[in-house]
């Protein structure tokens, strides 16, 4: 699998995929996508850069262990449903804020948190599978 | 999205609008409590040394929540929480009656006992592994398939406990655990997909999955013999999934495989989950297709009890031997289903609460056993009277509570439902009870006087872990002080679960608390 | 269409029973798969099948305008598979441990937690 062309692609593709992954992520409110969808992408990504160079760099790359990353989005996703606690709404009631920064309104919300967590939790749990399945074809 | 400028809307048509009250919180707080304990131990896990620290205080806290919730669902009757404020059917709620209430205590009574056995137990591959999060996670599992309100969100804390005792079940990878985990894998995600399949079914039947809303509708439906198909499903499904004679075998094969404290969450925990989403649905859901059926169900109770007994009595190895006393337990309470009184009913509950505290006793026990004798066999133990009478004494009591011999806590249900099978003359389910009791104080007797009472073989060696430090049988200890607590003391409890049981056959409460308006109506 | 959606689920179903009831992991592990596609299409069918649009409501408006599907089924199913799909990669997983640590994939031959040559209980003490 590990031809030159792969190679040297490989991690070009990889950045595409991330960013195009965020693009998936963001625009999932309103329109097709979201974090599951999103995340897969993401997990792909990493599952493409392991296949064409090794698994070592990828686990260097994304810095923490994919669990931890799974981990880390289900608390995002779980506190961005216990946060409407304090508005006295029921769990995973969506609140919206609208701040403005540099002259944008930018709508933020916990649904957005919440679908961040899901990415998360899709990118750890998929891309850790991953990974353990690459690292056993390297024996 | 909702902007500020469409302030207009009538969203009382969607929402619900009454402010909530903080107690409320009560009902969802134990699921992302749990999911985030779990998560944040996941990422803690490098620190094998805080790991067991943090999970039992964490779990003693998810004690405390569920008891609070249970204090309350007592005294305001069962309590509803919407999903988003959606107005319900349209989100998803999260009911809870006595009954949801007072297993989630006990399973986290239970969940807490295992953790600060695990403490000695689990090594530090273990727990890197993640077996506190698996645990948290199982946890949420259980607690949120007893505090749900929705069907297919039952399914999913179904697929969410599965998949975290699919990991408990694997830790520590040996031969044999592959080979139980295969079995116990395969089975029950069958099992679970053959629940899929009838809430299907379901939906395509009420175009609802809001328990409440079924409930209130079957009572009132034109056609009613699709529900026989739904109820049969759900009785092949969450018979599985309890381990009921036909669809078995599953547990014997698999519940000696793993470490013992995994073994000892099992046995409290999933097949009671079974046995509860068996309840939910078949009385509360669809009580005339239940009638109708009850004859199949006292049968499989009859079998499953026969069979339990009976392999108990053929078994060498304590943790195999328990794993059949697990499914002659599940016997027990399907009779309570079968015959569907308001006291055979309490009786059931009694007993489940009875069974998650003393089959997790019991495991329990046979790992200190273990670690004493260092065997599981029969052949091989002996003498565990003499190296620790403490602990030698505890399982006599755990032996007599499970045959339901009277001071403890396996008495009265066992009483309860004699007593109730005679007042529906069938006698046969009252005979079977009683031969089941004998069968079992048989099977374990012979544990004790193989293990406990006959003197150590030569090849046990000395028993160097006499010395046993008290905390690994606290445990134990705080199990068994609760066996003979509700054995001796059986009021409060009767009282819990004769409510819990009233609750089942008439779920008027529980459908008005999800649908305030309607219910003052019916 | 619900007639003919229906055979097809019977059909996936009966293939999904015929390859559970077989020995080896491999097929079971193939039955439990197309079984799950089976149940998808079944929560699909009984959510009952129109030709209408998808269910996005346009921008700037808080309902749709004309009849939309119902996205009920949809997110049932997107659930369902989700974990079906999880599940399968586990028992993928498991199964080939399964295939290389006990040698087999006949579960007939996976005796290693049950043995047959189990000791007979002691008669006596």
């Amino acid at each position: 699998m590990r031809t030159l062309i792969f190679r040297t692609v490989a991690p070009y593709l990889s950045t595409l995929m991330i960013v195009f992954s965020i693009f998936v992520l963001l625009r999932g409110h309103n329109e097709p996508g979201g974090g599951f969808i999103g995340g897969l992408i993401a997990a792909s990504a990493l599952a493409i850069y392991g296949i064409a160079s090794g698994v070592a760099p990828v686990r260097r790359a994304i810095y923490f262990h994919p669990m931890n990353i799974a981990a880390f989005g289900v608390v995002l996703g779980a506190v961005a449903g216990v946060v409407s606690i304090f508005v006295g709404v029921p769990f995973m009631t969506g609140l919206w804020i609208y701040p403005v920064i540099f002259g944008v309104e930018v709508p933020l919300s916990t649904v957005l948190f919440f679908d961040i967590g899901v990415y998360f939790a899709v990118v750890g749990t998929i891309g850790s599978i991953a990974l353990a399945l690459e690292e056993r074809d390297e024996i | 999205m909702a902007g500020p400028s469409e302030a207009a809307i009538d969203y009382s048509r969607a929402f619900v609008m009454e402010p909530l009250a903080l107690a409320d919180w009560l009902v969802i707080a134990p699921v992302p409590y749990c999911l985030i304990a779990g998560a944040l131990l996941m990422m803690l896990r490098k620190n094998a040394e805080l790991q067991a620290k943090a999970a039992i205080i964490g779990l003693i806290g998810l004690f405390v929540l569920c008891g609070a919730l249970l204090a309350h669902v007592v005294e305001n009757g069962p309590v509803t929480m919407t999903m988003g404020r959606w107005l319900p059917p349209f989100g998803i709620s999260f009911t809870v009656d006595v009954l949801g209430a007072i297993l989630a205590v006990t399973a986290s009574i239970v969940a807490v006992a295992c953790a600060i056995y695990a403490a000695e137990d689990v090594d530090t591959t273990g727990r890197r592994y993640g077996f506190f999060s698996f645990l948290f996670l199982m946890m949420a599992g259980v607690i949120g398939a007893f505090v749900t309100g929705d069907i297919f969100n039952l399914y999913v804390w179904f697929e969410v406990l599965l998949i975290a005792s699919f990991g408990l079940q694997v830790l520590g990878s040996e031969d044999r655990q592959i080979d139980g985990a295969t079995k116990y894998a395969f089975l029950n995600l069958i099992a679970t997909t053959m629940f899929l399949v009838a809430t299907g079914y379901l939906y395509g039947v009420f175009g609802t999955l809001n328990m409440a809303d079924i409930a209130a509708q079957t009572r009132t439906i034109d056609d009613a013999r699709p529900l026989y198909t739904l109820a049969a499903l759900y009785l092949f499904a969450f018979g599985m999934k309890a381990a009921a004679f036909p669809v078995s075998f599953w547990l014997p094969a698999s519940y000696h495989t793993p470490k013992v404290v995994v073994s000892a969450l099992f046995a409290g925990l999933l097949t009671k989950v079974g046995i509860y989403a068996l309840a939910r649905t078949l009385l509360m859901l669809f009580p005339d297709q239940r009638d109708a059926f009850a004859d199949v169900i006292a049968w499989a109770a009859m079998l499953t009890m026969l069979l339990g007994a009976f392999g108990a009595l053929a078994q060498t190895d304590y943790r195999r031997l328990l794993g059949y006393l697990v499914v002659s337990g599940i016997g027990i309470m399907l009779a309570g289903i079968a015959l569907a009184t308001v006291e055979a009913l309490s009786a059931a509950i009694f007993y489940a609460l009875h069974s998650m505290v003393v089959m997790t006793a019991l495991y329990v026990a046979s790992g200190i056993a273990a670690r004493i004798g260092k065997s599981f066999s029969m052949n091989d133990l002996g003498g565990l009277y003499r190296s620790n009478v403490l602990f030698a004494a505890m399982s006599l009591v755990l032996f007599f509570s499970v045959s339901g011999l009277p001071p403890f806590s396996g008495f009265w249900p066992k009483a309860m439902l004699v007593r109730a099978s005679l007042d529906a003359s069938a006698s046969g389910l009252a005979t079977i009870i009683l031969l089941t009791g004998f069968l079992t104080t048989i099977a374990v007797g012979r544990v004790w006087a193989h293990a406990y009472w006959k003197p150590a073989p030569e090849t046990m060696g000395t028993p160097a872990a006499a010395q046993m430090k008290m905390t690994s049988l606290l445990p134990l200890l705080a199990l068994v002080a609760l066996t003979v607590g509700f054995g001796v003391f059986p009021e409060t409890l009767l009282q819990l679960s004769d409510s819990a049981a009233a609750g089942l056959l008439d779920p008027s409460a529980y459908i008005q608390s999800v649908f305030p308006a309607e219910g003052a109506v019916n | 269409m619900e007639p003919v959606l229906a055979i097809f689920v019977g059909l996936l179903f009966t293939t999904a029973i015929y390859l559970m009831t077989s020995r080896h992991t491999i097929r079971i592990l193939m039955g439990v798969a197309v079984l799950g596609n089976g149940v998808n299409l079944l929560i699909f069918t009984s959510g009952r099948l129109t030709r209408d649009v998808p269910p996005i409501i346009p921008a700037g408006l808080d309902a749709p305008l004309i009849p939309i599907a119902n996205p009920l089924p949809q997110a049932l199913i997107l659930t369902a598979i989700v974990i079906s799909f999880s599940f399968f990669a586990f028992l993928l997983v498991l199964g080939f441990r399964a295939y290389q640590e006990l040698a087999t994939d006949d579960s007939r031959d996976m005796r290693l937690a049950e043995p047959a040559d189990d000791p007979l209980p002691p008669l006596g003490y």
